[in-house]
């Protein structure tokens, strides 16, 4: 049950006495102040004042009314007197407009226009492109480093990553590249059958897997489970203030934490990838057994002949880039978060939506310069 | 020993043969005070002691490993969870690092609370934040993120987060740490002038000797080696009364 709250008012010429009445609580049924208090001043007014004898309680609500009438009284040279509050909301007003704060909001930009948004858009885009290049440029001097075995970085963060990225994806990858060669396999079935040439399907799959969506989509995997990971963990120590740590102990945030992750994802993705053939091979092989009805020794001999050493090595490349990628913009968004909860979980965000862009524009680049190539 | 306060009236809050602890480690046991309505209590010990623990415990975020804590003669613990929200509402919890929520401006900060546990207009809940952030000497700073302001004005904002909805009980969690010396007095100053003015209890963790000495009426001290209460009562009586080694080497800043 919610306590009733009144105000009344008493106008005696220029004189106004409010009379708060009842429970002035947080709690409390109450008209809305802002039409009332437009209404209490006019051009005759010169004195306010409050009389609290019917008054049952108060809290906050009430110094906030008092506290109104007292400003927009200051505002209009009206007198104000204080005299008929209760001691404590004298009190808490005046330590309200007693303290230091600012009065002005001068130095912080609430409202900024659209051309002035549209200019730091762009200026932060070309920063962004500028970090990206000055931060891939930092972790192949940290990599040059280590290869000369001189970057500080602890072998064994390596390994707890490459065991991270490597061995315990596999479940995901499996599924995954299964799932993808059957599908492959189906659409080649269904178009391939009706030429009669359903045993090509072992063809289609085969090369596609080796070629393109085992790199392909391992690399997709890797972007939403290790280059979130890797931008969320760097986030964090970026936002704990971490990574300031480790430069003022003199040590280079590249080469002690992003170094051992490139290096990890470059030798496990590419081997990801050769399992995730494996698993497409397999999957396509279940439809063309079951659907197609072919035969087992004839789907082997026909995906070995398929197949070159060369398309594998391709393939294999392409993870091994699509590795840098994922680690570079996962690392990359991690070190730029901002200092606080949200900025981690935009990093995140980002560092997938790079990653997985660029492995996109660098599949696309690459098939390209290996028909240039004639591989 | 009674959870009756010295002078003999009800204590607002009394805490009775409370223990606390994580997993297999009992941080704090045996601990039995009273805290009269409209003091300023502080829990005090050197580091590590458990004062936050018993802290958590008091506003309900860890669940005694045994004991009674009574707000006006309700059990915290014992009542359902429905009461004990009510019961909650009627706090406010100040943390060490201020915990603002960082997506929100800092007059959104002081409102959620408001939005969320009264039924008031959207004007009255503006003026009240503003109201609360003028308190703590923070007027025109409503529309910064907590990122853009110091460390010392986020405390700020969580305290007068915490005085949001007018509470019955304040808790406040190591308020002064972290803070230069003026700054510190004037949030101490501050805390005094909101408990006279609101007539809230308040119940502080701290070790800072500047503030025991300057604000408060009451206190416990906490021994991290025996786990438990060592000396009760008003920090100065403490001072000249206490023969008790730990308590004066505490209050005197290490000097025996």
């Amino acid at each position: 049950m919610a306590a009733q709250a009144a105000l009344v008012r008493a106008r005696d010429g220029a004189r106004l006495v409010l009379h708060p009445e009842g429970a002035w609580t947080l709690a409390a049924t109450l008209a809305p102040l802002p039409p009332l208090l437009d209404e209490l001043f006019d051009a005759e007014l010169r004195q306010v004042r409050f009389d609290c004898s019917a008054l049952a309680a108060w809290d906050s609500r009430l110094v906030v009314f008092a506290r109104e009438v007292a400003q927009r009284c200051a505002a209009r040279g009206v007198a104000f007197d204080a005299d008929g509050l209760p001691d404590g909301v004298v009190r808490l007003i005046a330590l309200a407009d007693g303290a230091a704060g600012r009065r002005d909001g001068a130095g912080h930009l609430a409202e900024r226009g659209f051309l002035r948004e549209l200019g730091e858009q762009a200026i932060a885009f070309l920063r962004s492109a500028g970090e990206l290049i000055e931060f891939t440029g930092a972790a192949t001097v940290a990599l040059v480093n280590m290869l000369r075995g001189r970057a500080r970085f602890r072998y064994r963060d390596m390994f707890r990553v490459m065991q991270d990225v490597g061995a315990e994806a596999l479940p995901i990858v499996s599924l995954i590249s299964v799932l993808v060669g059957l599908i492959l396999a189906y659409i080649g079935a269904l178009q391939l059958s009706q030429f009669g040439a359903s045993e090509y399907v072992a063809n289609l799959v085969a090369i596609a897997m080796a070629r393109e969506m085992a790199a392909m989509m391992t690399g997709i995997i890797m972007a939403g489970r290790t280059g979130a990971a890797f931008a969320a963990q760097l986030g964090t120590m970026t936002a704990n203030e971490e990574i300031d740590a480790l430069r003022t102990a003199a040590i280079p945030p590249i080469e002690f934490l992003v170094l051992p992750r490139i290096v990890a994802l470059v030798l496990m993705l590419p081997l990801l990838a050769v399992y995730a053939n494996l698993m497409g091979i397999f999957g396509g092989a279940l439809v063309g057994l079951t659907y197609l009805d072919i035969d087992p020794l004839q789907y082997v001999t026909q995906t070995r002949e398929a197949v070159t050493l060369t398309d594998f090595g391709t393939g294999l490349f392409k993870a091994a880039v699509y590795g840098v990628i994922v680690a570079v913009s996962g690392c990359l968004r991690g070190m730029q978060c901002g200092r606080s909860a949200a900025a981690v979980g935009e990093a995140t965000t980002s560092a997938v939506v790079t990653g997985i862009v660029f492995i996109v524009v660098a599949s696309a680049t690459l098939t390209i310069v290996y028909q240039v190539l004639g591989l | 020993m009674s959870a009756v306060t010295d002078d003999g009236a009800a204590p607002h809050v009394s805490v009775e043969g409370l223990a606390v602890g994580y997993g297999d480690r009992v941080v704090q046991s045996g601990l039995d005070f009273g805290i009269r309505r409209g003091s300023v209590f502080v829990i005090m010990g050197p580091s590590g002691c458990g004062k936050s623990t018993v802290l958590r415990a008091m506003v309900g975020l860890l669940e005694p490993r045994a004991g009674r804590i009574r707000y006006g003669g309700t059990s915290l613990w014992d009542a359902a969870p429905e009461r004990r929200d009510e019961l909650r509402r009627r706090f406010g919890v100040m943390y060490q690092g201020g915990a603002l929520w960082s997506a929100m401006t800092v007059v959104e900060n002081v409102s959620l609370p408001l939005e969320e546990h009264t039924e008031l207009d959207a004007w009255t809940i503006r003026r009240l934040a503003e109201l609360k952030l003028a308190l703590v000497g923070l007027s025109g700073f409503e529309d910064f993120y907590p990122a853009e302001i110091s460390g010392g004005m986020n405390k700020r904002v969580g305290v007068a987060r915490a005085l949001a909805l007018d509470p019955e009980v304040v808790f406040f969690d190591e308020p002064s740490a972290g803070l230069d010396p003026i700054s510190a007095r004037r949030l101490d100053d501050t805390l005094l002038a909101l408990r006279d003015a609101l007539g809230c209890t308040m119940v502080l963790v701290t070790h800072e000797l500047d503030s025991i000495f300057h604000i408060a009426d009451d206190a416990v001290m906490l021994d991290p080696v025996s786990g438990t209460m060592i000396a009760r009562g008003a920090p100065r009586e403490l001072l000249e009364t206490s023969t008790d080694e730990r308590v004066r080497r505490f209050l005197r800043r290490g000097e025996a």
